[in-house]
């Protein structure tokens, strides 16, 4: 007989199986924040927030508290909880829409204050959850809805670099990073590391996740990594760009 | 911690302080704010007393953040409030709006200013639409029309307690005249009062061994079938309807018997009280009818005011152009009284502009 696979502790099983479409990478974000949630033992501590946009989706994801919010706003909400009751692990879950776009001013001002939230921010290059229209992080000459002779530059500017901005904008203390889905122990690594910075009271912890949407990309299981691993992870370099750590020490 | 105000006491201060003070007695632990005129001394004052009480302020990116932040702290428990104006109380219509659909005991102090857009920094009635109906609901919430300081004071305890007891979004009307000038109020502790605070409490991070101890606590906010928030919003209904005989509140003078039944709400109903008086010294039969509460309506009891007082003219008085008026007519739909109406969009209106309007069509 087959083991069944490993599921986290930390998931809710009832709302199992997800809600994301076939190859989305939504599910192995949450795989990995599952597991680390798990290893550091915060699920009664831990407030799950989502943004709207496919983050939604995950509104019951894990066996933790949680609250849905709107379109962009999850960054605030988030800091009010945190603000209110600093005990509390709070992790806003949103998409580049959410973050870059709509929620932007939410992003940047509670960076540069330094709030002790973790935001994990997941690209897909587009509004998955509205079919597929362009996004702040969307390539040049990628074809989306709202761009569908390509994103032209010239219109509508170069694809936004969040970690980029969010590093040059945080002060001391603060753990700034990206990761892909395509490498899942780093992704893992890094949104440890976003949620151990804020237990430890440090500052704004961010983590950009390049993630794949083959429902809106048109594209294949191979087209699809191919996408990720060649254009997207070529436009947003992973890694860490800030930590209060030092590079590599934890 | 002793007790903030101890005996009670005569103050002489502004509209905007005794927001303060109000929040800080009614237990409020952390405001979130933006600057707009004229409700800024509200966190001008909160920032100074706030801290020997050990309460917290956050001055957020806009009001929409203003707004968030609010509807986080309250989900964890925590009572907290907001005070905006005119475009900031556009830009808060969003997360008044999940307060709304998520039952959030959120509490703000609006102070109207003129509209539309940026108007005027001061005064107007001009936000009674916004603030009883703004956002993309069914005005679930609850909206105290206040026409000086000690009112602001009492509603604003009020208002915490109706919070949290019913865990719908509530409103202190003001105006920047109301803000800004100051005038003498009585401040008090009100436990003293025999006013039980309610007690906050959480609707997320509750404690306990998540999965053995209790289920986690999930808060919807978006539904995937038409059906589902079907049910959601007639739930709410019939739970708002339920609780409006307690909630409906309002003021009336010489309905017994009147020619003319004077409705006005906020401070224009100061220069109405002093108008009906000085007509009746006149031998001109006026009455006075003020909601006090605007949502819910108090639209019984100004159907029972027309029926008892004989009047056979309605007079409405407003700092705007019919906001106060539509919303009333709705409400005493069929009501044969003829209503004639003085609207002042974004000005003051004193007795001498009411009594006027009253001759000119008596």
């Amino acid at each position: 007989m087959m083991a069944a696979p490993a599921v986290p502790k930390s998931w809710y099983l009832p709302s199992k199986p997800h809600k994301f479409c076939p190859g989305c990478g939504h599910g192995i974000v949450l795989k990995a924040l599952g597991e680390v949630i798990d290893e550091l033992d915060i699920q009664n501590d831990t407030i799950f927030g989502c943004d709207i946009g496919c983050s939604l989706l995950s509104w019951d994801f894990f066996n933790c508290d949680s609250t849905q919010t709107h379109h962009g706003r999850t960054t605030p909400v988030m800091v009010g909880i945190k603000r209110a009751r600093p005990e509390l692990v709070c992790i806003g879950y949103m998409g580049d829409g959410g973050g870059y776009s709509i929620g932007s001013q939410h992003l940047l001002n509670s960076a540069v204050r330094n709030e002790k939230i973790t935001l994990i921010l997941v690209n897909n290059t587009n509004y998955g959850m509205t079919g597929g229209q362009m996004a702040p992080t969307t390539l040049p000459g990628q074809k989306t809805e709202t761009s569908p002779f390509g994103r032209d530059p010239q219109l509508t500017g170069y694809p936004t670099m969040g970690p980029e901005f969010l590093a040059e904008l945080t002060s001391e203390g603060a753990f700034i990073a990206r990761a892909t889905v395509s490498k899942y122990r780093q992704l893992k690594k890094h949104l440890k590391n976003a949620i151990i910075n804020q237990m430890e009271g440090n500052g704004f912890s961010f983590v950009e996740v390049l993630s794949t949407c083959p429902t809106n990309w048109k594209t294949n299981a191979q087209q699809t990594w191919a996408f990720l691993e060649d254009q997207m992870e070529k436009q947003f370099p992973v890694g860490e760009f800030k930590s209060p750590w030092g590079k590599g020490v934890k | 911690m002793g007790k903030i105000i101890g005996e009670p006491k005569k103050a002489f201060i502004t509209g905007n302080e005794a927001v303060a003070w109000a929040c800080l007695v009614s237990g409020a632990e952390i405001m979130f704010g933006y600057p707009i005129t004229p409700q800024n001394e509200v966190m001008h004052y909160w920032t100074r007393l706030a801290p020997k009480y050990d309460r917290r302020f956050l001055q957020t990116e806009d009001e929409l953040s203003a707004g968030f932040t609010t509807c986080g702290a309250v989900q964890s428990g925590v009572k907290a409030f907001t005070a905006t104006a005119g475009p900031g109380n556009v830009l808060m219509q969003e997360p008044f709006g999940m307060a709304e659909a998520m039952r959030l005991p959120l509490v703000a102090m609006i102070q109207q200013r003129g509209g539309p857009s940026s108007g005027t920094v001061i005064y107007s009635q001009q936000e009674v639409t916004l603030t009883t109906f703004g956002g993309n609901g069914e005005g679930h919430r609850i909206v105290y029309s206040t026409s000086g300081h000690q009112e602001i004071y009492d509603y604003l305890i009020k208002a915490f307690n109706v919070a949290w007891k019913y865990r719908f979004p509530v409103f202190v009307l003001g105006d920047g005249y109301q803000a800004k000038m100051r005038e003498p109020l009585e401040m008090y502790d009100p436990e003293d009062h025999g006013i039980e605070l309610v007690k906050p409490y959480p609707l997320i991070g509750l404690g306990g061994k998540i999965g053995e101890e209790r289920e986690p606590s999930h808060l919807c906010n978006i539904y995937s079938m038409e059906e589902e928030l079907y049910d959601v919003v007639m739930k709410m209904a019939a739970e708002y309807e339920a609780i409006t005989p307690q909630l409906m509140e309002w003021e009336e003078e010489f309905c017994e018997d009147a020619d003319i039944l004077i409705v006005s709400h906020g401070v224009v109903a100061r220069a109405a009280y002093d108008a009906v008086k000085a007509l009746r010294s006149q031998g001109i039969k006026a009455a006075y009818f003020r909601p006090i509460s605007l949502r819910p309506f108090p639209a019984q009891q100004l159907r029972d005011a027309i029926a008892k007082s004989g009047a056979k003219k309605m007079l409405v008085a407003e700092s705007a152009y019919g906001q106060f008026e539509r919303l009333l007519k709705q409400e005493i739909y069929g009501e044969t009284i003829k209503i004639e109406h003085l609207f002042m969009p974004g000005v003051g209106i004193i007795d001498y502009d009411v009594i006027e309007k009253v001759k000119s069509i008596l």
